[in-house]
């Protein structure tokens, strides 16, 4: 059994840490640089980010993304926009505050180093974004605005319109071509990362997969980055794009990366609910909906008359019942729980009574249907697209969704994995969120670790580590294609009548239902049983038609889903072990009598990192211990 | 925006019959040829891609090779999906991604017909799917602003009215999808560029470079062999984001500075 690595946790007070540590972490000379090769896989925030400054910085960036542009990468459908503790409305923000708020939010169950330096570095990452011409929202005397978001009590968060995730990462990927066109980046679209390489135990390389020829290629450096995103679509219908994946955090975790808290995952409760069974997404609604939407059930369980035909006296207003203080603006988690409680206790409207209803009557009434309509008009257009439904006439129909990934892989306080040399940025990490995540802080993490942590810990990296790069004909490199080539031939070998879609959406609604909302020990063993049974039977009757040459989307697909299966069963594993309730992970064996959270510091105060074991041995649990010194944890309430 | 008659939730979604006549080719050097295909009582509340998957796990139980058409986001931000439905970029919905195109804009029985993006500039791959990756050497030609990270300046020195900010981001939602280019009968990219030009050029930060910009965009619009606007409008027509096409007369302009 390998220890877990130090994390490398600054010493003395947290506040003002980075700038201490980097003050001590080597340099290296711009000549040297030129000659210094690094791989960044993900053009996402964190990964454009990072290797449009790397290559600033004078280093050989070669960077691959299975997108055909770096445009695409999932990051362009953030909406509601990014924290920032510039403390620009004047309402008492701070960096102080915004640490706070990250490290209550995550339920303490993040490093509070990492919190600090996310609040102290938020600030530059406006500042560059606005000097690349991202299109912020302005006041009428051309300062930047901001506005509230998720629950917080300033407003801190910016935006652009509904699209803040895509005029940020337009930013991000503009900054990243300016550094092709200038020779020193590398752009590689359209290859799927299976494989990463390693020599006694160091990232060397990865081997991607040409997605229009088919081609295994290898790609090695001296240092290898991985921005490849969040993990949600292991529950198959989730938020995010219909592509992200976790097969190159997978693939490094089955190499030796330890893989943080991998049952964190956050479910969002305000997205449009799914109907058919050929449905394949579910939509975010902004959040924002719930400043002004009320959300409500029928009384009477089963009651299948309209929503306008109900009377008031036969609606349950239930966050405003049961969280007077907060009422239809609860936490995310609370909403969530609540929202399937009712719905599993036959309350539920919509197909299939997975549903509730978010009502602007009561807004529009008060308000008159122009402001509601200058507030939310895009987001109410795109609702009714896809839905059907006049939002303005009927309420909404809303229901939670996987969302966002907390776990990820594990890495200490320079972004580095427990594999040296593998770096990990942005969503595809566990940082800094803890147990559960606060609205606009993804993308405000992403950049942090691309333009101002990576940059400067990967240097560090390369100025202790001068080893050449290998040749692809190295033995790691074959060996990792030997692996890849194994995986392709297995999935199209397989001779089955069954779609890979059809096994991903059995796998969605299992781990939805045993690894979801709400979680107990009994179905998390049932499940881990059930994907078990389920991933034999993929590989007896799934079809991937088609070769391992030319384009073959489904083989794509195939070869996520296999991933998908793994982690599964770690994120179970995971959430059994976890023997206590806390942020985005609820345990219904730990609540009090009233049904809240209960938190256990006694016993899991700490960051759950699980290593990998070959020939189907369990995996092992390993504990880095948290520690609480310039905020004490409390118990949060919010009757 | 086209409206849509509100359906009620009690009534349960309607169901339709459709078929789908699919422009099917293995490879860019094989030739190609319309396949039709049944698509029997889907509901239609399902997208048009959605549909598609429907019709491919048909194909894949058959033992069939699926369509092969591009996506990723589904919900009309990443610029992934595009192609012709009845001769449309991106179908009958304006400001509609085809991903976004739900089955109850179609009555039932109706024959679609979907074809790839029809433009030199983009080389088909497979199907319905083509290579865009020009549009990126458009950008890396030179859209953005030459700064360094580390470089900026406090973010509130550089001020930006309302009205500017708000006419700059309607330039700079550009999903980069390439209806533009294949509804124009030039098979010119003169919108994405003009977008591009005028996002950077109407903002304090995209001042030093505007001139520069604006050359070498367009010189590397012509060595890519795109064609000229003769303005027909039709890219603005069919542009999801509704990005307007008078942006093209402010480059021309732009070019004379
Ligand atoms: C609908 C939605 C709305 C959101 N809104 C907000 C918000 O308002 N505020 C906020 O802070 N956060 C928001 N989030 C969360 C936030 O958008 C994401 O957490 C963040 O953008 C992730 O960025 P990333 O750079 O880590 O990864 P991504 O943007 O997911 O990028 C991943 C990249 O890796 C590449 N990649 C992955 N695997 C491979 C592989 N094997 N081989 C090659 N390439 C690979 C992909 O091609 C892509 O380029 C939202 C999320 C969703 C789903
Ligand atoms: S799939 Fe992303 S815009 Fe259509």
């Amino acid at each position: 059994m390998s220890p877990l690595p130090d994390p490398r946790l600054p010493a003395g007070p947290i506040a003002d840490a980075w700038r201490r540590t980097r003050a001590e972490l080597p340099l290296i000379s711009p000549l040297r640089k030129r000659q210094l090769q690094v791989l960044v896989v993900g053009t996402g925030l964190a990964g454009a980010s990072a290797a449009a400054t790397l290559a600033e910085q004078g280093y050989r960036v070669t960077v691959l993304t299975y997108h055909d542009s770096p445009r695409r990468a999932h990051s362009v459908a953030a909406q509601g926009g990014i924290n920032a503790a510039k403390n620009y409305a004047a309402d008492g923000d701070s960096v102080q505050r915004l640490f706070a708020d990250t490290l209550r939010g995550g339920d303490f169950r993040a490093r509070e180093a990492g919190c600090m330096r996310l609040a102290e570095l938020s600030g530059g990452i406006i500042d560059q974004a606005v000097a690349q011409g991202v299109p912020f929202a302005r006041e009428y005397g051309g300062t930047l605005a901001t506005r509230s978001f998720g629950g917080a009590l300033v407003s801190r968060t910016f935006y652009a319109r509904g699209q803040t995730g895509q005029q940020l990462l337009y930013g991000a990927t503009a900054a990243l071509l300016r550094q092709v066109a200038a020779g020193r980046v590398t752009l590689l679209p359209r290859r799927d990362v299976l494989e990463l390489i390693t020599v006694d135990g160091v990232a060397r390389g990865v081997v991607a997969r040409h997605l229009l020829t088919g081609a295994l290629e290898v790609y090695t450096a001296q240092a290898v980055l991985l921005a490849t995103g969040g993990y949600s679509n292991v529950f198959f219908l989730s938020t995010n794009a219909l592509k992200s994946n976790a097969t190159a955090i997978w693939r490094a975790h089955r190499q030796g990366a330890l893989f943080a808290n991998p049952c964190f995952t956050q479910i969002h409760p305000t997205c449009i609910p799914s109907g058919d069974p050929g449905q394949s997404k579910l939509t975010l609604m902004s959040e924002s909906l719930r400043n002004d939407g009320r959300i409500w059930l029928p009384a009477i369980a089963g009651d299948s008359r309209p929503p306008q035909q109900i009377p008031e006296s036969e609606r349950d207003y239930f966050l405003e019942r049961l969280y007077p203080r907060y009422g239809n603006m609860a936490p995310r988690d609370l909403a969530s729980r609540r929202a399937r409680e009712l719905c599993n206790a036959g309350h539920g409207v919509g197909p299939g009574g997975r549903s509730v209803y978010l009502d602007l009557r009561d807004a529009i009434a008060a308000q008159g249907r122009a402001v509601i309509e200058q507030r939310y008009g895009n987001l109410l257009e795109m609702y009714a697209r896809i839905n059907g439904e006049d939002p303005y006439a009927t309420p909404l129909r809303i229901y939670p969704a996987p969302h966002y990934t907390m776990g990820g892989l594990w890495v200490d306080y320079q972004l580095m994995s427990s594999i040296p040399g593998l770096f990990v940025l942005g969503e595809a990490n566990f940082s800094e969120h803890g147990a559960n995540r606060l609205g606009a802080s993804a993308l405000m993490q992403g950049l942090a670790d691309g333009y101002f942590i990576a940059p400067a810990t990967v240097t560090a990296w390369l100025a202790g580590h001068p080893t050449p790069v290998i040749d692809a004909d190295h033995p790691a490199c074959r060996e990792a294609l030997a692996l890849a080539h194994a995986r392709i031939d297995a999935v199209l070998a397989a001779a089955g009548d069954r779609s890979v879609d059809g096994f991903h959406r059995e796998l969605g609604a299992l781990m939805i239902e045993r690894c979801g909302i709400s979680r107990t020990a009994a179905g998390l063993r049932a499940g881990l049983a059930e994907v078990a049974a389920l991933e034999q039977r993929f590989h007896g009757e799934v079809r991937v038609p088609g070769t391992a040459e030319g384009p073959n989307p489904e083989l794509e697909k195939a070869l996520r889903v296999v991933d998908f299966f793994g982690l599964a069963q770690l994120m179970l594993r995971d959430a059994l072990a976890r023997e206590e309730s806390c942020g985005a992970h609820f345990r219904e064996e730990h609540q009090s009598a009233d049904g809240e959270a209960r938190r256990d510091d006694s016993r899991f105060a700490h960051i759950a990192a699980w290593e990998h074991r070959d020939g189907g041995a369990e995996p092992i649990r390993h504990a880095e211990p948290l520690t609480f010194t310039a905020l004490q944890p409390s118990a949060r309430s919010y009757r | 925006m086209t409206s849509q008659p509100p359906v009620s939730p009690a009534a349960g979604p309607r169901r339709l019959s459709l078929s789908l006549r699919i422009w099917r080719q293995d490879s860019p050097e094989a030739a190609g040829a319309f396949h039709t295909y049944r698509l029997e009582r889907v509901s239609a509340d399902l997208s048009l891609l959605e549909a598609l998957d429907q019709l491919n796990e048909q194909l894949i139980a058959a033992g069939e090779r699926p369509v092969h058409f591009e996506h990723d986001c589904r919900e009309g931000i990443c610029g992934s999906c595009g192609f012709l439905v009845n001769g449309q970029a991106h179908g009958p919905q304006t400001a509609t991604t085809v991903c976004q195109l739900y089955l109850r804009q179609f009555r039932d029985g109706a024959t679609l017909t979907l074809e790839p993006w029809r433009a030199r500039a983009f080389p088909l791959i497979q199907d319905l799917a083509v290579e865009r990756a020009v549009l990126d050497r458009l950008l890396i030609a030179g859209g953005y602003c030459s700064v360094s990270t580390g470089q900026a300046p406090e973010a509130n020195a550089i001020l930006v009215g309302q009205e500017q900010a708000r006419s700059a981001f309607d330039t700079a939602t550009c999903i980069g999808c390439g209806a533009c280019v294949a509804s124009c009968r030039n098979a010119s990219a003169s919108l994405f560029v003009a977008a591009k030009l005028a996002h950077l050029g109407q903002l304090p930060q995209g001042q030093p470079e505007r001139t520069r910009r604006a050359q070498a965009m367009q010189g590397q619009m012509a060595a890519e062999g795109f064609g000229g606007c003769s303005s027909n409008l039709e890219c603005e027509a069919v542009c999801p984001q509704e990005i307007s096409a008078d942006w093209i007369s402010w480059m021309r302009r732009e070019s004379r500075r």
